[in-house]
């Protein structure tokens, strides 16, 4: 038995077989999540497409003023966050933390910005008679789709507003390392990658005509 | 942070509860997951035997029991089938064996992310609490089957078991994918980036091999059951209609009167589609069925090797076989749904899918049959086990090629014959990878031997009675008799097959008591066996290099570093007839 005989407390580099994505393991089981994650919003997405396909009644409820002009709005917010999550990624691997957690917040701060005009404009459905099992213009599914797809993508950033402070905060006392901010980071971006498709699935596809 | 910092971010344990109850040692949630899966497989196994003796004396009152309505019977296959697929085939070859030892066969001191993986194990376990809770609501457990076919899982009012009992039901399986989606995530990057030194992707163990390709099924299945379980769960409470169209009547009753609210429902349903959940539910369905039958493919694979003495037949092929059949597996679940009015077009491309898994299964089954072939075979119970496992997978698999035939299944569909197929491959097969896994390991896991003279009698109990109760199954099929109804022995033209029945019946009966001398085996020698040596089967994985039962860190503070493939058994000039994946290297390795 040709046991190397070194005494560790862990691994040491070098002890080990590279990983074949050279990456850290905390990223790479970011990017599995991504992945799974990926995967049930594409059910969501293809059921949609399934009962929308199915139904001769589907409505178009969307006028480009307030609805399209507001979605317009959120998706430049949350394009602006990616951006500004990206400086906050490149300040955080140069090192320069203040700065690196000052751009995290201000993509929370978007987030939230975000997140409320979001609310803002569901009240708005709502206030039109919008249920998730009816709604004063056709099938009864359209309302099922829309707040299950665009609820369970604010679910997603509003978990990702709430990490990304955590992330920060621990990121400031020293607890997590830049790589960190950088996870992190990915998953936002994924968040807004999901709404490229929310936006003209399920918004875009029923503008008023 | 760099990898290495993560992993041992944990010394050992001292309190009982951070030892045994939210443990962080994948060897403790290893065996946890295998204990659930114990309870789990005696829970469903007792449904399989009250369903049994109902479908021959449908009149019976059993003991404690009562008497079993026909609702009652759609309860037990319900939860048997949920029970086992789930807990018990999903749970014990990955949770339990891939928890403990993938990390040890790869040469990591624990599973990359423990305390992920404490809380996949605990993920699991609420959702089988919440899957047996049930059984105690009022109404009773769902009848909808273990598919959970809308509209009747859909509909509260369609079943005494449909309220509360249904809820629980799909809360429990999306529970359950929460928790299977997490170990997904911790088996991918420990496979990936905890490997030894020298223990290249090429020299893992094919056990490693399925225990990874398993975790991708389930990182790409199990999503697509939570969106569907997220939808169900809607259409039941919130009013939606994803799966439920307009015009649905009960016993002659319009429920959903169009624009109305009708009957109990507090909703109009409309518009939705019973077809969209059997699209949502069979891709993962089928998927599910390969994660349920892949470790058991990896513990045969090593058993076959190891108790031949020889190395495995065609390692790669084996590896590239089983990618092949995990990326087929997501191109085929259309079969399940060929009566479905779905275009014949669509049914032939689905039904070509289906039978190009015949492939690499078949490449699997003759390099197995090529690994004993002019062995030193030693047939102790994992080898009996794991030859009893290639036995059935070629049985129930080759009736897989009959059912992939859309004109076939007008005939066969709903009858017999289909459960025959997937309880002797997915069912059976399965159990009899972990049964071998359990006898191969215990020595590892426990420390001691188990008893051989009961455990070759335990198997040729499972063979025999598993074969006797499945195999006229076929013929069931064959002649027309439906599977899922309560109550047919009044029936004029399954009269014939009564007698059938009743030996299924007798035949389960007698595979189920000999189930007890697994059972009475395994804690009997986890206290009184002998003490196991630290390789007592002589295999040469890492497992077999550490001591019985491993440390907390696996290795006791060493990294083994890996020189050799996994199989090397019988090499020219060794001096053993087999060489352990740490000694210096021989020959050309993999």
């Amino acid at each position: 038995m040709s046991e190397a005989s070194v005494a560790v407390g862990g691994h040491a580099a070098g002890m080990m077989e590279a990983s074949p994505f050279a990456i850290p393991s905390k990223k790479l089981v970011m990017w599995l999540f991504i992945i799974s994650d990926a995967v049930t919003f594409g059910a969501m997405l293809f059921a949609y497409g399934y009962v929308r396909n199915a139904s001769p009644d589907w409505p178009h409820p969307f006028q480009f003023s307030p609805s399209i002009v507001n979605v317009m709005l959120m998706t430049f917010i949350l394009v602006t966050s990616s951006l500004t999550m990206l400086i906050a990624v490149n300040h955080a691997k140069t090192g320069n933390k203040s700065m690196a957690m000052r751009w995290t917040y201000i993509t929370v701060a978007l987030g939230l910005v975000f997140a409320a005009l979001h609310i803002r404009e569901w009240m708005g459905m709502i206030g039109q008679g919008v249920r998730p099992f009816q709604n004063p213009w056709g099938a009864s599914l359209f309302g099922a789709t829309f707040f299950s797809i665009t609820g369970l993508h604010l679910l997603h950033v509003v978990g990702g507003v709430i990490a990304l402070t955590v992330v920060a905060m621990r990121y400031g006392r020293g607890r997590y390392t830049g790589d960190d901010i950088e996870i992190w980071g990915l998953y936002w971006h994924f968040v807004d990658l999901v709404w490229m498709f929310v936006v003209p699935l399920v918004y875009l596809l029923n503008v008023a005509r | 942070m760099s990898t290495p910092e993560i992993i041992h971010a944990h010394a050992a344990p001292q309190g009982f509860i951070r030892k045994y109850v939210f443990s962080l040692d994948h060897k403790v949630i290893g065996i946890q997951y295998y204990f659930l899966a114990l309870v789990a497989v005696f829970v469903g196994m007792f449904l399989s035997l009250l369903m049994r003796i109902h479908l021959v004396w449908p009149t019976a009152s059993i003991p404690l029991f009562g008497d079993i309505k026909p609702e009652t019977y759609l309860t037990l296959l319900t939860m048997h089938g949920t029970i086992m697929v789930f807990f018990v085939l999903t749970t014990a070859p990955q949770g339990g064996f891939g928890n403990y030892f993938l990390p040890i066969q790869i040469g990591a001191p624990d599973m990359a992310f423990p305390v992920l993986n404490m809380l996949s194990f605990w993920t699991t376990a609420v959702a089988f609490v919440v899957m047996l809770a049930a059984f105690f609501v009022e109404g009773g457990a769902p009848l909808h089957g273990w598919t959970g076919y809308a509209p009747l899982s859909a509909i509260p009012s369609s079943g005494p078991g449909e309220q509360l009992g249904a809820d629980l039901w799909i809360l429990s399986i999306a529970i359950f994918c929460l928790g299977s989606l997490m170990g997904a995530l911790n088996f991918i990057t420990t496979v990936l980036d905890m490997r030894a030194k020298g223990m290249t992707m090429m020299r893992m163990p094919l056990t490693c091999w399925s225990w990874f390709i398993t975790a991708i099924l389930a990182l790409l299945a199990f999503g697509v059951l939570l969106a569907g379980g997220i939808l169900l769960l809607m259409d039941r409470n919130l009013g939606t209609s994803f799966f439920v169209p307009a015009g649905l009547s009960l016993t002659g009753k319009m429920i959903f009167p169009a624009g109305g609210f009708g009957g109990d429902a507090h909703f109009s349903h409309a518009g939705g589609s019973p077809l969209l959940w059997q699209h949502l539910f069979w891709f993962f369905g089928h998927p599910e069925v390969y994660i349920a039958i892949l470790p058991g493919m990896g513990v045969a694979s090593q058993l076959l090797s190891t108790f031949s003495r020889k190395p495995i037949y065609g390692y790669k092929a084996m590896v590239y076989a089983m990618l092949s059949i995990g990326f087929l597996g997501f191109m085929v679940w259309g079969h399940h749904m060929f009566m479905s009015g779905m275009s014949p077009y669509t049914a032939f491309a689905f039904s070509i899918m289906t039978m190009a898994i015949g492939v690499p299964s078949a490449i699997k089954t003759f390099n197995w049959l090529g690994t004993i072939y002019k062995g030193r075979i030693r047939f102790q119970s994992p080898m009996l086990f794991a030859i009893g496992f290639v036995s059935l997978f070629v049985s129930g698999g080759l009736s897989g090629p009959f059912l992939a035939q859309p004109v076939l299944d007008i005939q066969l569909h709903d009858t017999y014959f289909v459960p025959a197929h997937f309880h002797l491959i997915m069912g059976v097969a399965a159990i009899f990878g972990i049964f071998a896994g359990t006898y191969y390991w215990f020595p590892k896991m426990f420390g001691r031997m188990m008893n051989e003279t009961l455990a070759q009698w335990h198997f040729w109990f499972s063979l025999i009675g598993a074969y006797a109760i499945f195999m006229p199954m076929h013929y069931l099929g064959m002649a027309g008799h439906p599977r899922r109804y309560s109550q047919l022995t009044e029936l004029q033209y399954l009269a014939p097959l009564l007698p059938l029945q009743k030996f299924i019946t007798y035949a389960a009966v007698a595979t189920i008591a000999g189930q007890f001398l697994f059972l009475f085996n395994f804690f009997w020698s986890m206290f009184k066996g002998p003490k196991a040596s630290d390789n007592p089967w002589e295999s040469t994985t890492l497992e077999w290099t550490t001591s019985t039962p491993p440390p907390h860190d696996n290795f006791g503070g060493k990294v083994p570093v890996v020189n050799n493939g996994p199989y090397e058994y019988s090499v020219p000039g060794a001096a053993r007839d087999f060489v352990m994946q740490t000694d210096p290297p021989v020959g050309s390795g993999h």
